[in-house]
Parts: C-alpha cells; structure tokens; sequence
C-alpha cells in the first residue's frame, strides 16, 4: 500500500465511523482502532491517538448542528460535564493503579448491563411519571426539541440528577482509565436515569465526549502517540461523516434508533469481555 | 422574561459557530497540509517503503515547539499537526465561552458548573503534561 492509497482508504472508513458515530452519541473509536490495527496494521498506540482525535472530530462535527437545533441539552451537559471531569481525573490516577484486563471486564459487563436495561425500557406513562427532581428544576435542565419524524415539537423534563451526575463519573473515570471517549455509558446514563429521549441523549453525548477526549488529547499529544500522517484522514473523513449523520438524525424514528443503539451495546460488551477473557 | 432565557438562545447560536468555526479551519489546514506533503513528496502515491516510514513509532511530534519549527520549515506534517491541535482545543474554548455567557446573563450557578469543568479540564492537561 502507497501513502496515498493509505490515506484514501482510511479517509473512507473514517467518513462512515464519524456518520454512526454522530448518530448513536459515540466517538467512533470502535470502528477506528480495529481498523486502523488489523486493516492496515498502524502500530496500536498511534491508532489509539487516532481515535482521541476521532472522538473529538465527531463531537464537534455532530454538535455544531445538534446545539443549533436544541438536540443537544447545552445545560444538561455542562451539569453532567462536572462529574465526567472529576471522573476523567480520578481514572487517570487510577490507571497506574488498576490492572487492564479488569478494567475491560468491568466496562464489558457495564455496557452489557446497560443494554439489558435499555431492552427492559421504559414506557411513557404520564400517570407514572417519577417525582419531579428539584435540582433539575432549579438549574432549568428541561429541554425540548423538533422531531422530524414526528412533524411536531417533543418537550421533556429531567429526572435522576443525582444518578446521572454518579454514573456520569463512573463513565468519566472509564475514559480516563482507558482513553475513550465512553459515549456507550453516557448515552444509557442519560437514557435510564435520567429520562432524557433517546435523540436528546445521544446528540448531548456527542457535546460532552468532545471534552472527555480534549483532556486525555493533551496528554497524548505530549508522549507523542498523535501522528499527523496516520491522523489527517481520520479527522478528515470523521468529520465530514458526522456532518451528514448529524443532518439525518432529527429524521430517524427513535424506536429504530434505540435498537440500533441496544444492539451496538451488546456486540461491544461481548467484545470487551472476551477481550479481557483471554 | 425569566433572566438567562434569551442569553440562553444567544449560547446556542454562539456555541454552534464557534464549533463550525473550529472545525473549518482546522480541516483546512489538515487538507493543505496533506497536500504540501504529497507535492514536496511525489514517491508518496507510488512508493510502497514511503508508507512504512510514515507510520513508524517514533515518528510523532511531542511538543508544540517541535511543530512550530516545522511550520517554519513549510513542512506538511507539521501544518497537519496544527490543524489537529486546533482541533483538539476546539471543545476547551467551547466550556470557556460558554462560562463568560453564562457570566454575562448573571447564571450565578451556571458560572459556578462551568468554571469547575474548566479547572478540571486543565487541570488534568497539567497532571497529564507531568506524568506522561
């Protein structure tokens, strides 16, 4: 393979991670390290700042439209970005700490369990809605925002502060432990706990990954794992796919969408737990 | 009018400008890089030992000293390598822009949110910076 064939070739692949990625609330970096590795046989670490960069390519690309759109709960995001940053810092001290192989188990059986609870779901009963949450109240958290496929505005309360801000550390501390960008855990957090819809979770994942990534970003700059040649296409075509993902996505049903996301959980548990398997 | 309410839509129109803007430069410069590297480099759509070279460990900048000089040179690699930078501190400006609206409209507990995340943010840039 030449250089150019190189960079027309991961350019491709890295256009439709960036499309799913911008669609499901996640950064793309299960796409891209695997293929990075296996297809085209980059040395691990570089495919690893690859997909940092990625996670940050789709976030932007995908939330430039989505906070325009009010998709995205700007106000949400920065609540839960606080815990999400304190998890990233305490995952960095632990990595020293932890072994790998545990980790990838507890993030395995974490993405697994939330799938289960996202397959159980929630019907939208009004008689049954929870008590109304006063810290959402208070910091106005409730959003609302134009279906496409419904033809009609859907507006929604926030509930679970308290779980969310928890789960959101816990998913903090796992990118910080592991690199990514743990948009598996943030979209379930929001989506279980916290009662946001499925379009209103995934588009604010996609706002608060970016800054989960940048942290981590910085420090792989710094050990020089980011190479500009391996990386160009990446953020190119990452970019570019979530721009058109992100244009899709008022129009997608959101019952098709939660499948889809359910069943991308459970191929990536599966893959983590055997990962640490082994 | 409740207060923030109309700053609120201001931070959404801003936020998203500034990401777009973000994005657009740094994908020009990454695209412009790429395309001094392959005109200073014509071996590159033909030279199958050119791409092993390229993707060698090692071969990645470390410091933004290293990509100033390499600015300065007009070498591809580096333009490219700015281009991600500029990417990469895309969603740090995102939080800090958005605690000066969020200032500005008086969102007492808003200012408070944000400027941890903030503190946060470069914080672990620093501890990062030192343990990596």
């Amino acid at each position: 393979m030449t250089p150019l064939e190189f960079t027309l070739l991961v350019f491709a692949v890295s256009l439709a991670a960036g499309f799913f990625g911008s669609l499901l609330g996640l950064g793309g970096g299960i796409i891209v390290i695997p293929a990075l590795t296996f297809l085209f046989h980059v040395d691990l670490r570089y495919a690893i700042g690859a997909s940092i960069v990625s996670v940050i390519a789709t976030s932007s690309g995908a939330a430039a439209a989505y906070v325009r759109e009010r998709m995205a709960n700007l106000r949400v995001a920065m609540f839960l970005e606080t815990a999400t940053a304190s998890g990233a810092l305490t995952g960095a001290f632990l990595a020293g700490i932890l072994g790998g192989r545990w980790l990838t188990l507890a993030f395995g059986s974490a993405v697994m369990l939330s799938a289960v609870g996202m397959i159980r779901g929630r019907e939208w009963r009004p008689g049954a809605s929870p008590a109304r949450d006063a810290w959402a109240d208070h910091l106005r958290l409730h959003g609302s925002y134009h279906d496409g496929a419904l033809g009609q505005e859907v507006a929604y309360r926030v509930y679970g502060t308290r779980w969310g801000l928890l789960l959101m550390y816990v998913a903090g501390a796992v990118s910080g432990l592991l690199g990514i960008g743990a948009g598996a855990l943030k979209v379930p957090a929001m989506d279980l706990a916290m009662r946001l819809p499925i379009k209103a979770s995934s588009a604010t994942s996609n706002l608060m990954i970016g800054v989960t990534a940048a942290a981590s970003a910085g420090v792989y700059f710094a050990r020089g794992d980011i190479d500009p040649f391996v990386t160009a296409p990446v953020a190119c075509g990452v970019v570019l796919g979530a721009l058109a993902g992100s244009r899709l996505l008022p129009r997608l049903r959101s019952k098709a969408l939660r499948l889809v996301f359910v069943a991308l959980l459970l191929w990536i548990g599966l893959q983590m737990i055997l990962k640490a398997m082994r | 009018m409740k207060p923030g309410a109309v700053a609120s839509g201001t931070l959404e129109s801003l936020i998203s400008a500034l990401l777009r803007g973000g994005i657009s430069i740094s994908l020009a410069l990454i695209v412009a890089g790429t395309a001094v590297s392959f005109i200073h480099h014509p071996d590159y759509a033909s030279s199958v030992a050119a791409l092993a070279r390229l993707t060698r460990p090692g071969m990645a900048p470390h410091d933004l000293r290293e990509v100033a000089a390499g600015i300065a040179g007009f070498r591809g690699q580096a333009l490219v390598m700015l281009g991600l930078l500029v990417l990469m501190a895309t969603p740090v400006v995102r939080v800090a822009t958005s605690l000066v609206v969020f200032a500005r409209s008086r969102d007492r507990a808003f200012v408070l949110l944000t400027s941890t995340v903030l503190v946060l943010l470069l914080l672990s840039l620093a501890l990062g910076r030192a343990g990596g």
